[in-house]
């Protein structure tokens, strides 16, 4: 059976607040869905209750068919979480944290012996394995959570900004191990802010806003979406570019729909068309000589799609 | 290439992993572990200071006045200072380790490390009950210890060893089952630690005490339903005879004592009403 995750009409109120306004995802199989939106849109609400650290006021979270509120212990049995950056018991070493939870899990000890050593070196913890948690820092408590939530080697991952409080170094340490994770039979769903994060490690994603799903899409589809909106482009060039310049060679270029100047040296052009349009644009400028010196998207697709996306909300 | 029987080899498992184990297996590993974080920390070390100050303070004593006058009998001499006594050593080690056991889940969010495993929440309550129980056994063990080093000096090695001591450490036991579970109760309700603490000090150092005497006093009622009334069976064992259950005194005042049977079923009632009522509360809270 492969891995699933899915919330049927998930609703949670807060009082009169909706936080959460009936969810409806299914995610099937193996992948990395990556879960957006802006501060306060749901999704931690949506990722504790898919842990019952939390219950829905109404709907129904499910991991691999189960239900969580009626079988926590069925549903959460083959995933790995980390949800808020627990605190680990202090006087405990992350080894023996580790221990607890593969314990917990049924592991065996020579299991939990090798599992332990596994996840703590690829979370480059492995040099604190005996010191106790509670003098760690914010980020070395994380790596520790990360470890202990990949400890079982886990069907399902459910992460919720998993690169907080870590170093650049540690952010990019996180990409890599969710990068490693995708593999057969796993399925991976994470919230993030970090566009970039997500583009790098996800092939899907999900985005919500005032607690309702506005779109769940393949990362290649948000792409396409793209072509149907204008992209702003950022250009700079080695002299200065004149008025004239700009509305006899740039601004009619197919795919333009507008220049605005910045500086003498670097205008900002509105594309439309996607990459393939971008392209075409960027040929045309170098072939027109004005000294072009780099021509850069000013946004990704994914970053586009989602400012529009919440704007909408907004208006 | 011959394909092998999926599970013959018992190698060959489902995606489903290792069986998870049972509820109260989870609720015992849980609970070693809590207990590891008890006996390493700042406040088992504190609990343990109270314990042999108190210990001290009665040593000396006993010290100053030749045994005080309580070393003809060893029924005397535990009574008093057992029988007297070991109830403060267990409302402080409840409450040092109990107070913050549910609460300190939610206000310093180790609940969200425990929460994210395949557990019921049963196991994390009855393995925290059992971790916080077996620390203030810890800490009543080493109030008998000090007692019967005392009790071997001034009882000699004859009389130390009372049966009447043991049938009361019995009884403490049931006493400190039973304060645990108010204090789990305080612990889930207020979802805050220093309010557990605050409340079960109140009610089991004197606030108990107090409604004990208003009841007696003012409304003449048997106050069965108060836990400081069934805790003088403690020193049942001690008395050759028990107190009468009900006696008239000065002005027509009537006073109550718990038969034996009474206290006992006192205390494992509150015992079993505070636990389960603590358990259910903690299945119904958010971490939110
Ligand atoms: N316990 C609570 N009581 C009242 N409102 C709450 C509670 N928890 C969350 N909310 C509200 O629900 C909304 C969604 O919160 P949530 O934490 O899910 O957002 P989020 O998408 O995770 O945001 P962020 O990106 O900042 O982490 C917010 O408006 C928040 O104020
Ligand atoms: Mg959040």
């Amino acid at each position: 059976m492969s891995p699933s995750l899915e919330a049927r009409g998930l609703t949670r109120r807060f009082g009169s607040f909706t936080a959460l306004d009936n969810l409806n995802l299914n995610i099937q199989g193996s992948k990395c869905v990556g879960f957006l939106g802006p501060n306060g849109a749901g999704k931690t609400t949506t990722l504790k209750m898919f842990t019952d650290l939390i219950f829905p006021t109404s709907g129904e979270a499910l991991i691999n068919g189960h239900s969580v509120r009626a079988d926590r212990k069925r549903a959460l049995a083959s995933c790995g979480d980390l949800i808020e950056s627990p605190e680990i018991y202090p006087s405990l070493t992350p080894r023996e944290a580790l221990e607890l939870v593969g314990a917990v899990r049924g592991m065996s000890a020579p299991d939990i012996r090798s599992r332990t050593d596994t996840v703590l070196h690829e979370v480059k913890m492995a040099d604190w394995a005996d010191s106790k948690v509670g003098r760690f820092s914010k980020g070395m408590k994380q790596r520790v959570n990360i470890a202990a939530a990949l400890l079982s080697d886990p069907e399902v991952v459910m992460l919720d900004e998993p690169s907080t409080g870590l170093d650049p170094r540690g952010m990019a340490e996180v990409r890599s191990i969710i990068r490693e994770l995708k593999r057969e039979n796993r399925l991976i769903f994470m919230s993030s802010h970090i566009l970039s994060e997500v583009i790098d490690v996800c092939d899907e994603v999900a985005l919500v806003d005032h607690g309702k799903l506005l779109f769940y899409d393949t990362l290649a589809n948000v792409n396409a979406r793209l072509g149907k909106g204008a992209t702003s482009v950022d250009l700079a060039f080695v002299r200065p570019v004149s008025d004239a310049d700009v509305a006899s060679r740039i601004v009619n270029l197919p795919g333009v729909t507008g220049v605005s100047r910045v500086d003498p040296q670097r205008l900002t052009a509105m594309v439309t068309g996607g990459p393939e349009a971008q392209s075409q644009v960027l040929e045309q400028l170098v072939a027109s000589k004005l000294g072009l010196l780099s021509f850069q998207p000013s946004r990704s697709a994914l970053e586009e799609v989602y400012m529009r996306e919440i704007s909408q909300g907004d208006s | 290439m011959s394909t092998p029987e999926a599970g013959a080899s018992g190698y060959a498992r489902s995606g489903e992993g290792p069986a998870i184990p049972d509820t109260a297996r989870q609720a015992l590993i849980l609970s070693r572990y809590q207990l590891r974080d008890y006996l390493r920390s700042r406040r088992f070390v504190l609990m343990v200071a109270i314990v042999v100050f108190i210990g001290a303070i009665l040593s000396l004593v006993l010290a100053k006045y030749n045994g005080a006058g309580l070393s003809s009998s060893s029924d005397a001499f535990y009574g008093t200072l057992w029988g007297g006594g070991v109830y403060v050593v267990i409302v402080f080690a409840g409450i040092i380790f109990g107070g913050d056991a549910i609460a300190g889940e939610f206000q310093n969010k180790t609940g969200y490390f425990l929460m994210g495993l395949p557990v019921k929440r049963t196991s994390v309550y009855a393995g925290k009950f059992i971790a916080a129980t077996a620390a203030s056994v810890v800490c009543v063990l080493l109030y008998l210890g000090i007692l019967l080093g005392n009790g071997f000096y001034y009882l000699g090695a004859g009389a130390a060893l009372s049966g009447a001591l043991f049938e009361s450490f019995a009884i403490a036991m049931l006493y400190l089952l039973a304060l645990m579970g108010a204090v789990f109760l305080f612990s889930s309700l207020f979802k805050n630690s220093l309010y557990a603490v605050l409340v079960v000090a109140i009610l089991f150092l004197f606030g108990f005490s107090i409604i004990d005497e208003l009841l007696q006093g003012l409304v003449h009622i048997e106050p069965w339903f108060i836990i400081d009334y069934a805790r003088q069976v403690i020193g049942y064992p001690f008395l050759t005879t028990l107190p009468p259950h009900t006696s008239t005194g000065m002005f027509g005042i009537t006073t109550y004592n718990p038969t034996y049977a009474e206290g006992l079923a006192i205390m494992g009632g509150y015992f079993l009403l505070t636990a389960f009522g603590g358990l259910a509360l903690f299945e119904r809270e958010e971490f939110t």
